[in-house]
């Protein structure tokens, strides 16, 4: 369990993190999504004590990060993969941190063996290492101390596609344990198919959050039609909101059944209807950061 | 989509109940001295600091054997061979164990694991004291034994020419060497600028302080109470008198204690990015 109550962080006149609240919760998978300087990797640090909060105050698992008696038995943290000592070998990287712990110094190997590095690999120096495995390393060290909550920025950066697949099958597994999970990223079909929970932040503001599938509910319906015109009016006559995403498809503020029920009553044909989970969602991120966004500033 | 549905049926889900554990217990503070003794000597730059010290300690030792007159052939020589480079190169250490916390970032690890920097910076400060005892110990152990075998090619008798006082001083003077390291790593906390600022530190002011000694009459004066290595030097020599511990203590204060409470002031608020 993650609570983030009020949470603000300023940096000269910046607000880098603006009254930020959020719950990430056991058993879930919770995403922390926005654009790149959006403030997520600022409420992570802020979160792990790693920089003070100006207002507001995080807790993990009930308490302060401070206040944890070992940290590292409780809540795994990976805030930036690039982040370790570049002399020292991946294996020594995870014996310091199970001797800090108070771990036996072997469950370095059981986790180079977990995070798919080779002994090989594991006796090179950080140096030599790609960023993805680097971020092999880096979940190793979040795993090794058999933690309930998992804090990873970005976490997937780096991974091939292989290793994505990996990744998001090895925080389901630890979520479907009872885990908390939270992961932040940039890229919103990397994280719609793996969080239960979703958390979007955009210039250090929380632009919207709640489970998946309200999200997805909120984004509407798609649905295709040879008729899209006829449909579109009887949809707007109906007080459904309907844009138009392509050239015979409409999206409309509405669930999949009432869209079906108007077109019937139409009389209109239907290729296609369905929810507008993946396409909705990444209208939605868009839409919700534009003003925030990089580009927005433009436009 | 089917995977819509699945995603719809897990979210209503109560979350599974994780068996409530039992909070582990505080990390005692000899595990982070433990730690941090390790991680001084087990990256690349300490392996090779290490060699560096070893071989120019053997090869001091032997420089002596082969061609100091016999007169010389005492142990304040052989354990000079290996105490220099050590006085040299270890406080090298105590920077690195501060700056590449910062500078290879292995301290956002670091302060996650124990959220408390007081205590880390207390034990890398422990630690680089202690390493720097020990290695006069063994530049000490190490220099008796080229003493005797110097002594036994030379055909003369072995000379002990240090006192269990100058060993002291010694121990003392390396101890504060490492110090010195350790605050310019946490004044500093980055290793390029920490070990440039060790050599201006140790190599290029003390030159500069003694022209300055030869052209000005009131410094000349006040350099022993100011100049913090000058008045080392002693330590170095032998005996030090009431005066020669006052002056250590005043220019220590200002060249030591001073930016190193500078220092531990700005680590504790510089962020760890």
């Amino acid at each position: 369990m993650i609570e983030v109550s009020h949470l603000s962080r300023t940096y000269g006149g910046l607000r880098a993190v603006d009254d930020v609240t959020f719950t990430a919760r056991p058993g879930r998978v919770t995403g922390f999504l926005g654009p790149n300087g959006a403030g997520k990797s600022t409420t992570m640090r802020v979160m792990v004590g790693l920089t003070p909060a100006s207002s507001g105050s995080a807790t993990v698992l009930g308490r302060h990060y401070a206040d944890l008696p070992n940290p590292g038995r409780e809540v795994g943290v990976l805030l930036d993969a690039s982040a370790q000592h570049a002399g020292r070998t991946g294996r020594e990287t995870l014996r310091i941190a199970a001797r800090t712990m108070g771990l036996p110094t072997a469950r370095a190997d059981e986790m180079v063996d977990r995070v798919g590095l080779t002994p090989t690999e594991a006796s090179r120096r950080v140096k030599n290492y790609s960023l993805g495995m680097r971020q092999r390393l880096g979940i190793a060290t979040a795993l090794i101390g058999d933690p309930e909550v998992l804090i990873l920025d970005e976490p997937a950066n780096g991974l091939d596609p292989a290793g994505i697949r990996w990744m998001r099958d090895l925080l389901r597994g630890f979520a479907d344990e009872g885990g908390t999970v939270l992961l932040s990223s940039h890229l919103l079909h990397e994280i719609e198919v793996i969080a239960d929970d979703l958390v979007v932040i955009g210039q250090g503001r929380i632009v919207a959050q709640g489970t998946k599938t309200e999200l997805l509910a909120a984004a509407g319906t798609l649905v295709r039609s040879g008729s899209s015109t006829e449909l579109s009016q009887a949809l707007t006559a109906s007080g459904i909101t309907v844009t138009r995403s392509g050239a015979d498809v409409l999206r409309a503020d509405a669930e999949p059944e009432l869209v079906g029920k108007v077109a019937l009553s139409a009389g209109i044909a239907l290729s296609e209807l369905r929810a507008a989970d993946g396409a909705g969602l990444e209208e939605m991120f868009l839409e919700l950061t534009a003003e925030t966004a990089r580009e927005g500033v433009a436009a | 989509m089917s995977t819509t549905t699945i995603e719809a049926t897990k979210a209503d889900v109560p979350p599974a109940a994780r068996p409530a554990r039992e909070a582990p217990a505080r990390i005692p503070f000899t595990r982070v001295l433990q730690v941090e003794l390790i991680k001084m000597f087990d990256t690349r730059s300490g392996f090779w600091l290490m060699v560096g010290i070893a071989a120019s300690a053997l090869i001091a030792t032997g420089a002596v054997i082969a061609f100091a007159p016999d007169d010389q052939i005492v142990y304040d020589n052989f354990g000079a061979a290996v105490g220099v480079p050590m006085v040299f190169l270890l406080p090298v250490m105590a920077i690195l164990s501060v700056t590449s916390e910062w500078s290879q970032r292995s301290g956002l690890t670091t302060f996650t694991l124990v959220p408390h920097r007081n205590r880390v910076l207390a034990a890398k400060a422990i630690v680089a004291m202690a390493v720097g005892a020990v290695s006069i110990a063994v530049a000490l152990g190490i220099g008796a034994l080229g003493n005797l075998v110097g002594a036994g090619i030379a055909g003369v008798d072995p000379v002990w020419d240090i006192s269990l006082s100058q060993a002291l001083t010694l121990t003392f003077a390396n101890v504060m060497n490492l110090m010195i390291g350790f605050m310019l790593g946490v004044l500093i906390r980055n290793s390029p600028g920490a070990v440039v600022g060790y050599f201006v530190y140790g190599f290029v002011l003390p030159p500069l302080t003694m022209l300055l000694a030869e052209l000005n009459g009131w410094w000349k004066d006040a350099q022993p109470w100011l100049d913090f290595n000058f008045a080392q030097g002693p330590l170095y020599d032998g005996e030090m008198s009431g005066t020669e511990w006052a002056h250590l203590a005043t220019s220590g204060s200002i060249w030591l204690l001073l930016p190193l409470a500078v220092g531990l002031f700005l680590v504790r608020r510089s962020e760890v990015k």
